[in-house]
């Protein structure tokens, strides 16, 4: 095994000011927590405004790096050759060591950016520069030197030990999950909730999610793909608590008693009562919806606002201004779109009208929903009191 | 109450059957191909199994080859007849009805260049002779029809077909799908003038992954499945033992009482379609009696969608099919069969299976009958509009 451990780059975090240690810890947590199901042994340490995770023997380089993607806050993984302090001469033959390992093609332009910060180390960082430039040149004769531009950075930290790395693995970026509280998020077996959950988990939040569930209308399988999906997003964000709620005594009350061009409208603000009931009660501060403007009739402009109003709670809509293409495209990266794509029905699609209000009148869907007056209450009462909670959590 | 109402989907496994699969896991768990005891001693159950399920249908125990349940046996029955009869012709005959175990390895050889007739069938399911007797040429090799349809228990005219053939091709080979019939049906393939017949062990409470293709001994077909040379060569991998011994115990169970348990299963059917006619807006696609298998009814409910009656069955704890997938979703093809019987277009995404096995109660039957009459009009009044 040539590298033994990772240097971790971290952006936003950084100008966070006096709260930078939180985020940074909150950033190691995620890291340790990540790479417990690698194989092989880690230790994770903070040091000098940068995390390193070192491996105590083999581990699986691969498994690791695919771990380490998943952990927002990342924007950079370099796998690093981390040595004792040596003595120049035999830095230079480590130095020639790693670049044959890592390029071994022996064809490149190449810069070598060395930092001294133990200034006890006999030559600083320029005569690094040039030192090892030499050594690197005479060893790869079909390499040469560019300053400005070139292929290869080969970055040489003299700290208390000796860092040696070059390549930067993209991270997710982001911030790490548990910096920025909690969320309920509104799931439903489709393509763009769980995405829209990643890209709320992505800046930091905790995802918690609810499912209307609406049997025998909906299958076993249809909760069960929910349940699947919910796993596939919790790998990213860390564990989930899934509230599947039974919605078909609502639903089918809308329907006898509402006008059927308004009933996804009217249901839909049911949803979102309940998963704002689901979210104060768990300390959530906000709601989550895959919602994108236009998409469908209740997610046109006067839509949004006929759904919005019932709530206090801030509403995120990530996707707000997303083309299905994109969202398409982030399902596929993160790995959801399989799973959404399978064809079972959700509550949304079980009554649906011709031709549904795509112009909702505010004043008109309150009237509307007035009829519901007699039975509502307690009809929300057992849902949410039958209502089922999974804890979701996936190896990541 | 629970009713499980889908026993041509699966079975339950028989204590009996249990009993023999974990002994030959745990203590005769031999290979037999290995040379000393413990080998001999799994071979022998191979071998009483074998002989078992040839003495359920009178023919010899050398024309039994094990296989990984309904589908390989079907897959290579018709795969392996046409290779080894294509010099002799170029013609395959099947019905549109069969299952997809049939019909997709059909279209395969169809890909390869064989010309591959599917004969249509009636309101019931059943193939007319008619079409068969026109379809039937010098060019035909294979003719493959099932012995029960899965999805609504059509008998096909077995009889009549071997007669035709004889007539019309004499050389082709007759193959029948008997994964509904094997159990419910005393089969003699001799006396049926039938030369390949599949099977499957899950459908009569034996264990998954088991099955067997009976091949007449006078035919010969290519096997498919090549390496260390068992079963004569004709199908090669190491003896499933559990599974091989499972299977011939249920295969034994399933005859025993035979004719009792074959009347008792018409009688639990006559009485379900009795209850069905009574309910209004059910249009029955099985035959009652002795036309149709004793163990299956496939009913269409007007207005009521198949998917969310089963799921509102399912709440109840009854178990059933539904005969085709969600007409909401464009992906999934609707049940073929369903189509070729000419169902009409609002019935087929309205339409059960019902499916019984011997351990079927009346009390369960009566259970479901009282379910959908509750819940029948309950859903209409929430249809779809």
């Amino acid at each position: 095994m040539f590298f033994k451990s990772f240097l971790i780059k971290y952006g936003e975090i950084g100008i966070k000011g006096k709260n930078r240690y939180l985020f940074e810890d909150a950033l190691v947590k995620q890291i340790r927590h990540a790479l417990k199901h690698v194989e092989g042994e880690f230790t994770v340490r903070k040091e000098q405004g940068r995390i390193f995770a070192e491996s105590q023997g083999d581990f699986d380089f691969e498994e690791a790096v695919e771990a380490l993607q998943r952990v927002f806050g990342i924007v950079g993984i370099c796998p690093v050759l981390e040595c004792d302090d040596l003595p120049v001469e035999e830095l230079a033959v480590t130095a020639i060591d790693y670049m044959n390992e890592v390029y071994p093609e022996g064809e490149y332009t190449f810069k070598v950016n060395a930092r001294r910060t133990r200034k006890s180390y006999p030559m600083d960082s320029m005569e690094l520069n040039s030192f090892l430039g030499e050594k690197i040149l005479d060893a790869f004769p079909k390499t040469s030197v560019d300053v400005h531009n070139p292929q290869i950075l080969l970055n040489v930290e003299i700290r208390e030990r000796i860092y040696i790395y070059s390549k930067i693995i993209p991270g997710p970026g982001g911030m790490p999950v548990g910096t920025n509280g909690k969320c309920m998020l509104l799931l439903s077996g489709g393509i763009d909730s769980p995405v829209a959950g990643y890209m709320i988990a992505k800046r930091g939040v905790k995802l918690d999610a609810v499912y209307f569930h609406a049997p025998p209308y909906t299958s076993e399988r249809a909760k069960q793909k929910v349940i699947d999906l919910a796993r596939i997003v919790s790998r990213y964000s860390g564990p989930i608590n899934l509230h599947v709620v039974n919605f078909t005594d609502i639903q089918l009350a809308i329907y006898e008693k509402c006008p059927h061009e308004e009933l996804t409208i009217i249901m839909r603000r049911y949803m979102m009562r309940i998963a704002e009931h689901f979210a104060v009660a768990t300390k959530s501060a906000g709601l989550i919806t895959g919602e994108s403007i236009g998409q469908v009739a209740s997610q046109t402009i006067q839509s949004l606002a006929a759904t919005n109003e019932v709530c206090t709670l801030p509403v995120f809509r990530p996707l707000i201004a997303f083309d299905k293409q994109d969202i398409v495209d982030i399902a596929l990266k993160i790995g959801t779109y399989d799973t959404s794509i399978q064809p079972y029905e959700d509550c949304c699609t079980i009554f649906v009208a011709k031709h549904p209000v795509t112009k909702p009148n505010r004043n008109i869907i309150r009237r509307d929903e007035e009829k519901l007056a007699l039975v509502i209450e307690e009809l929300l009462q057992k849902a949410i009191e039958t209502t089922e909670t999974i804890w979701i959590e996936e190896e990541r | 109450m629970e009713a499980y109402l889908d026993n041509s989907a699966t079975t339950g496994c028989l204590d009996r059957v249990r009993d023999v699969v974990v002994k030959t896991m745990m203590e005769d768990f031999g290979n037999p191909s290995s040379k000393h005891l413990k080998g001999v001693q799994a071979e022998r159950y191979v071998r009483e199994s074998r002989e078992a399920i040839a003495k359920t249908m009178k023919v010899k125990e050398q024309e039994i080859f094990f296989t990984s349940g309904g589908t390989e046996s079907d897959n290579w029955a018709l795969i392996g007849a046409a290779m080894a009869k294509k010099r002799q012709g170029n013609h395959i005959i099947t019905t549109a009805v069969e299952h997809a175990a049939v019909l997709q390895p059909a279209l395969f050889l169809k890909e390869q260049g064989f010309r591959v007739t599917f004969l249509p069938v009636d309101r019931y399911g059943r193939i007319r002779l008619s079409e068969l007797e026109n379809a039937l040429d010098e060019d035909t090799i294979l003719v493959s029809v099932m012995y029960v349809n899965n999805e609504i228990g059509a008998r096909e005219p077995l009889d009549a077909v071997r007669t035709m053939m004889k007539k019309k091709a004499p050389r082709a080979l007759l193959h029948t799908d008997a994964i509904q019939a094997y159990g419910k049906y005393r089969i003699y393939p001799k006396r049926e003038g039938i030369d390949l017949l599949s099977v499957s062990g899950h459908k009569i409470h034996g264990p998954k992954g088991t099955g067997f293709l009976y091949v007449d001994e006078h035919v010969n077909i290519r096997p498919l499945i090549l390496g260390g040379g068992q079963q004569k060569g004709m199908r090669s991998g190491t003896d499933n033992v559990p599974g091989i011994a499972g299977l011939g115990e249920a295969a034994r169970a399933a005859y025993e009482d035979f004719p009792e348990k074959q009347a008792y299963l018409y009688e639990l059917k006559a009485h379900f379609m009795e209850g069905l006619a009574a309910l209004p807006d059910v249009v029955p696609n099985s035959l009652p009696g002795e036309e149709g298998a004793p163990h299956i009814v496939s009913a269409s409910f007007r207005g009521v969608r198949s998917e969310v009656l089963l799921h509102a069955l399912e709440e109840k704890g009854i178990y059933v099919s539904s005969g085709s997938a969600c007409s909401s979703n464009k992906k999934l093809p609707v049940s073929t069969v369903l189509k070729e019987i000419g169902l009409e277009k609002e019935l087929l995404d309205a339409t059960l299976r019902f499916s019984f096995s011997t351990f079927t109660t009346r009390e369960e039957l009566d259970y479901c009958l009282d379910a959908l009459k509750e819940l029948l009009p309950l859903l209409r009044r929430f249809s779809r509009h």
